[in-house]
Parts: C-alpha cells; structure tokens; sequence
C-alpha cells in the first residue's frame, strides 16, 4: 500500500487504529495482529489475530521504522502487534522537549 | 488529520479527568467532547464559527465545535471596536456563528449578524449529548488568526487542521503529564499562544485553568489556590508578576514550570525572574502565528547554566535557544542566499507545523516550502537563533542596517528608563535617522542628551540614537508587542 501522511487505518482483527504521521516514499505493506491494516470503510471478516506477533498498540504512542521513514500515531488502542512487511514497528520513545505551551 | 481526532483520543484515555477549568465550571475532557459535536448542530450551517470573549469554556468548546462542524474557528479581539469586528467578519461569509460575550453580542446581533451569546451557548452545548465520527479531514482550515499587524494592517493567518495537529504531535507526547499538574492559562484566545497551550496542554492530559484576562494579583492567587504546576506568559506580564511577588514574598511554591515569550523580554525582566523563583524551570519559546506557534525554545538546562555563571550560557538568555527537531531552519541574506552562523539575515523556517498561509492572499513560501518569518536574526555555532527584530522594523541609516533591539536593550539599562521604543525617522542626509522614544520612571527627570550621551558609551555613533523625545506611555499589543508604525506615525505627526 503507498501510505500518505493523515490517512486513517484500522485494524481487521482488533479495535486499533492508527493515523500516518510520515509515510515511505515506496509502497509497503503495514499490518495489524498478521492482517493488513485496513481503509476507512473497508473491512476482511475472515481475518484472524496472531497473537504470537507481540503486543498491540498503546492509545497516543506512536510506532515508526526510522529505515523506511515510517511513523504511525495510535489513535485507538487494540491487541494485535502492528508490522511493516512482516517485521514489528518500533515504539517511539518520549522526546525531552521542554514545555513551552 | 484533524484537530478533533486529539480530543478524541483524550476523552478515549483520560475522558474522566477535568480537562478545562474556568472559576469553578470544570468540564472532562469526555463532556468537552460532547459539547463539542451539541455545539456543532448549533452552528448548523455557518461558513465559520467566530468567537468574541475572554478566556473560558466557551473557547474550547468553538473551537472543537467549529472542527466537528467542519468550518474554521477565528477567534477575534473582544476589545476592538464593534466597527472593527465587523469588518473582520464581513468575510467570513453570510450567517457565520459569532459566539460573543456580553455587550459585543448585543451590539453585533443590532448590526445583523447571527450571534449566540458565549454563555448561553456554553449551557446549550454542555446539556446535549451529540455524538459523531471525527471528519478525516486534515486540509480544511481549522482556524483563521488574525496576526497581531505591528507593522502592517492585520492580515487573517490560515491555519489547517495537518498544521496544527503536526505542532501538537511532533512537541508534546500524548498523555504525558504526571498526576496533579495543571497549567494556567492568561493569555488571550486570539493569540496563537492561547491556541497552542489548549491543544497542546489537553494532549499532555493537563488540567487547563483559564483566568479570563490577566491580571497580576490575579494570576499568583489562582497559582496559589489552584496549585498550578505549569505555565506560560509574555514578557509584560512577567514584569508585573515579578512586582507582586517583590511585594508579597509569598512565592509559587507549587510551579515547576515557567514559559515566556510572543515578544523580546528585556533581560533585566529575565534575571529578575531567576532570581525570584531559582527553582522554577525557565522556558523562552519564540515562534509566530504563521508557524503554529513555537518553533525555537531555549530550555531549563539552558537557564540554569547561565544562572550558574556560564559565560556562554548567559550570552544565549537573549537568543530563542534552538529550533525544534521537526522544524527547518536558515538564516539568508538579500539575495536568498544561506548565510553562515554569526552572519545577520533574514530568518527561513520551514516544518509540517509551518502555514504561511492568508485567507485571500498568495502565500509567500518559496517552491521548496521555505517560508520567510520576516524576523531578521542569526545563529551562533551550536544553532542557537538570536531574533534582531521585525525586517520591517530594521533603521537604514546611510546604508547600515541598524536593529532598534540592540538600542533599546542599552537605553533600559539607564535606571531612570522604564521603556523605551527606537525607530527610523525619515532623514534627507542618512535616508533614515535613529529616533528613541523614552518612558522615563515616576520621579525621574534626565534630560534628552543624557539618555544620549548614556547611549553613547555602549554604542557607535551611527547607533546612538539622533534624536531623543520623551513620552508618558508606549503603545503596544495586549500581549506585550510594541507597535512601532504608531510610535513612528506619531513621531512623524508632531515634527
């Protein structure tokens, strides 16, 4: 799937959805629980969660593969573990930026 | 993506907690949702939601009941005349909601406009219990902000939901205030400072306490009673806080965290805050409402080096400190070209938070998305962003460029001088002259060419002020920014 920034998934096995924060330039394919995530509006009722893939996405983290250039923002939390090409997203950790609001 | 999604997923994680505050009408961020999607159906139909008011529930409330409606919230100066207002809403479009407090709503409803006064609407908002599914919009504009125009007529700013929302994600990480932390909210909604510090602090998960206008004594008694741990205000306001607490040497014990900017702060202003409140993170934000508010902040670290003695850290208190990581910065000279650190230019930023955006005007960016501030400054080794002043306000005196910054910051260093403006004067020899307007403080009484000769010993001579006059005020912005086209216009008015 060729991602652009703001666009809203979800997931096919779970309640998680996320937004993409930056996409790759080239197509990838970015799943949730070991099925694709999906549309808005779309949906694969024969799909099943793989557990084994690790935990699902937290509300608010965001997850990234800094390689493709790839951050996702979840705005809905689930059980299934999001992946980019079969390989786990990485968990962002909390940037140190002073408050200035 | 859209502003609404961050109060979506707020009241989805925290939807219990008190979001906003204002006296004692608190709403969770579940009910502020809520309140959102019933104020949507009151402006059922309206090309854009306006608000006319101080500081309450009835600005957060607009602005994510603008976003679920999907039409532009533009929040306006509820101390402009009504002529004003109206002239600022003509267009907005026909049947555009003015959500107005007290008699700006009465007097914009006499002159046909569709108006809801704040309060009511506040009460109607908060008794429904709307629901609906956040738009997937992230182009439509989300917010329309007047710029505060201290050199040119105000020109309407055209911030998009894809602007803001990257600000708030790409600064501050969702839900990560700790219990207890509240911030206090003065400065105005109409300022891109009051915009930032609801979004960004309703993400954080901080308990947002509004004070509807600010007042000194005010602002340190809800600091006090609210146990607020976090805020932010310009410079002017810091002064006066500094007074209060002079005076009552109470302190702020509960606060942890202090942001200041929207405009220079004098230094004599900064060292008499770090003195006063040693334990007190400092925080110097520098941005515009172009930007999304912040785009260079010099942090705690930063203040308590030059606390510590650090030459080099005390020498950086005047600068911005350092862009952030997810915004682009260059310093460029006449010709566009990239200037090296320590050379004076013009200041480029560009970042996915960066509009340069007017309603009805062609946007100024360049075809790589580089935007001009129209701030002229420089950056040192380590990227630290020293601002010089507006490039509008830059004196040309036989052919130098002269910041009014520099001359000012000499001039309120006299101890008789409370405040002082430098601007440019038209000049047949020079092009332009230097020509200082001084405040002097209650009592004193020094002469034009002392002030001069004053000047004098830290400046050149083609940068010691030509001419000195006196005056018994300045003119300047709510929030804290000189308005130097008047101070000039006056000038040129009584020679």
């Amino acid at each position: 799937m060729k991602l652009r920034p703001g666009q809203k998934l979800h997931s096919a096995v779970c309640d998680a959805q996320v937004v993409v924060v930056k996409a790759p330039g080239a197509d990838v394919e970015i799943g949730c629980g070991g099925a694709p995530l999906l549309d808005d509006g779309e949906s694969d009722a024969a799909a099943t969660l793989d557990a084994s893939l690790g935990d699902g996405p937290l509300l608010g983290k965001r997850y990234a593969d800094d390689d493709l250039g790839l951050e996702l923002l979840c705005t809905r939390a689930g059980t299934g573990a999001l992946t980019v090409d079969g390989r786990p997203l990485q968990l962002k950790g909390a940037k140190p930026l002073p408050s200035s609001d | 993506m859209n502003l609404l999604l961050l109060l979506d997923m707020v009241a989805a994680g925290r939807g219990d907690e008190v979001a906003v505050q204002a006296g004692d009408d608190r709403l969770t961020a579940g009910e502020l949702l809520t309140s959102a999607w019933t104020g949507a159906e009151v402006a059922a139909g309206a090309p854009a939601l306006a608000f006319v008011g101080t500081n309450g529930l009835a600005f957060p409330i607009g602005l994510f009941a603008a976003a679920a409606a999907g039409v532009p919230f533009v929040p306006l100066n509820y101390r402009l005349s009504h002529d004003q207002l109206g002239a600022l809403l003509a267009p907005l479009g026909a049947g555009t909601l003015v959500v107005a407090e007290g008699e700006a709503a009465a007097s914009l409803a006499a002159r046909g406009h569709r108006v809801v006064d704040a309060a009511e609407f506040v009460a109607t908002a908060r008794a429904g219990g709307a629901t609906g599914d956040v738009p997937a919009d992230g182009e439509g504009p989300a917010v329309l902000l007047y710029t505060s125009g201290t050199t040119s007529a105000p020109k309407a700013a055209v911030l998009r939901h894809r602007h803001l929302t990257s600000y708030v994600i790409g600064t501050v990480e969702f839900a990560g205030a700790g219990p207890g932390e509240a911030v206090l909210v003065s400065v105005p909604p109409y300022h891109v400072a009051g915009l930032a510090n609801l979004l960004s602090n309703l993400y954080l998960g901080r308990r947002i306490v509004y004070l509807a206008q600010f007042d000194a004594g005010a602002w340190v008694d809800a600091v006090r009673s609210e146990r607020i741990t976090n805020a932010m205000v310009v410079p002017t306001m810091l002064a006066r806080i500094c007074d209060v607490l002079d005076a009552d040497a109470g302190g702020l014990p509960s606060l942890r965290a202090l942001s200041y900017g929207g405009a220079r702060t004098p230094a004599t202003v900064l060292q008499h805050v770090m003195a006063l409140l040693p334990e007190v993170d400092l925080t110097n934000a520098y941005g515009l409402t172009e930007t999304s508010s912040t785009i260079a902040v010099l942090g705690p670290d930063d203040h308590r080096a030059a606390r510590d003695g650090d030459p080099v850290a005390t020498a950086r208190l005047s600068s911005a400190g350092r862009v952030l990581p997810t915004v682009e910065i260059e310093v460029r000279g006449g010709l566009g070209e990239p200037l090296p650190a320590g050379e004076v230019g013009e200041i480029w930023v560009r970042g996915e938070q960066v509009s340069g955006e007017y309603a009805g005007r062609e946007a100024p960016i360049d075809a790589a998305g580089w935007f001009p501030t129209r701030d002229r400054g420089r950056l040192d080794a380590d990227g630290y962003l020293f601002i010089e002043g507006r490039s509008d306000d830059t004196i040309i005196r036989g052919g130098e460029n002269i910041a009014p910054a520099e001359i000012e910051e000499v001039l309120l260093q006299h101890p008789d001088v409370a405040q002082c403006a430098v601007v440019g004067v038209p000049d047949d020899e020079w092009g332009q002259r230097i020509a200082a307007v001084v405040v002097l403080r209650p009592g004193a009484a020094v002469g034009a060419d002392e002030v001069r000769a004053f000047a004098r010993r830290s400046l050149r001579g083609a940068k010691t002020p030509d001419v000195v006059t006196f005056a018994e005020a300045l003119p300047f912005t709510e929030t804290g920014k000189l308005l130097r086209r008047v101070v000039q216009a006056d000038l040129l008015a009584t020679s």
